[in-house]
């Protein structure tokens, strides 16, 4: 019980804390000039050279490693249903980390998201 | 055409080139390791099978559309808000479980048809908000 809570909360935190710190580096980075190819390839040249894009790969690939450990543990209805949570997870640290404005029509589409993925996880 | 609007189009375009380029690298990828078979965990099994996936069309296909998921997820987000893009992103769920009905003929659940519902009414929620939110650097055109 204890491994598949601590399972959960390093899949969730890994994720979420990973691709929170790749946003702030994209943000940091700035976004292409224009979406072309050429532009979209200077853009990721300077992307892969921010630290915030490194310090994130790491934690979204130990996010990884913690859903190959639990569905070796756990049947998929239960893994994907509760890592779902990540949605909620997510929206916080986008507001109080990223300072984003998350609306109340935003939160209501995250929550019905979530609920949304784990019925369709369950099948 | 106004900057908000064109704002939300693009943003729109991105997200859906990411949930395109996830679900068919992933359909796939699972196509090209079911074509190479269940994998031994032996030395001679594993080098077996690193090789075939390594001379396999379609695996490097995957990749192709993997890496594409990704450019497109880093360039979104150098723009719009993390919390716009992860819940909309999950419309990659209706649109497989859509897949699956029309392509494989699965037979889908209720409980399965309502979570595609509730994704469905979610990101519609979500895809009416304002993408971006926060203060973003922005490259001078050269």
């Amino acid at each position: 019980m204890i491994r598949v809570v601590v399972g959960l909360a390093v899949l969730i935190l890994g994720s979420t804390g990973g691709e929170i710190a790749i946003t702030h580096g994209m943000k940091s980075v700035g976004e292409p000039a224009r979406l072309r190819p050429h532009a979209v390839i200077q853009f990721l040249g300077r992307a892969v050279c921010n630290g915030w894009f490194w310090a994130g790969v790491p934690l979204m690939a130990l996010s990884f490693y913690a859903l190959l450990l639990l569905l070796s543990w756990e049947p998929i209805s239960l893994v994907i249903p509760a890592s779902a949570l990540g949605y909620v997870v997510g929206t916080f640290g986008a507001k109080f980390i990223l300072r984003e404005d998350v609306s109340t029509s935003r939160w209501a589409g995250v929550i019905l998201v979530c609920l949304g993925v784990a019925l369709v996880a369950v099948g | 055409m106004p900057s908000e609007r064109r704002l939300r189009i693009k943003t729109l375009v991105m997200v859906l080139a990411m949930v395109v380029c996830a679900n068919v690298g992933d359909l796939l990828l699972k196509h090209g390791m079911a074509q190479i078979g269940a994998v031994e965990l032996t030395a001679h099994g594993l080098s077996q099978a690193f090789w075939q996936t390594v001379t396999s069309a379609t695996i490097w296909l995957a990749i192709f559309f993997l890496v594409g998921f990704m450019v497109s997820y880093m360039t979104v987000l150098s723009w719009a808000d993390y919390s716009y893009v992860m819940p909309a992103g999950a419309f990659g769920y209706a649109v497989l479980t859509l897949l699956a009905v029309i392509f494989l003929h699965e037979s889908v659940s209720p409980r399965r048809w309502v979570g595609v519902v509730l994704i469905c009414v979610g990101v519609l929620l979500v895809g009416q908000t304002k993408p971006r939110t926060t203060e973003v650097a922005s490259e001078v055109p050269a």
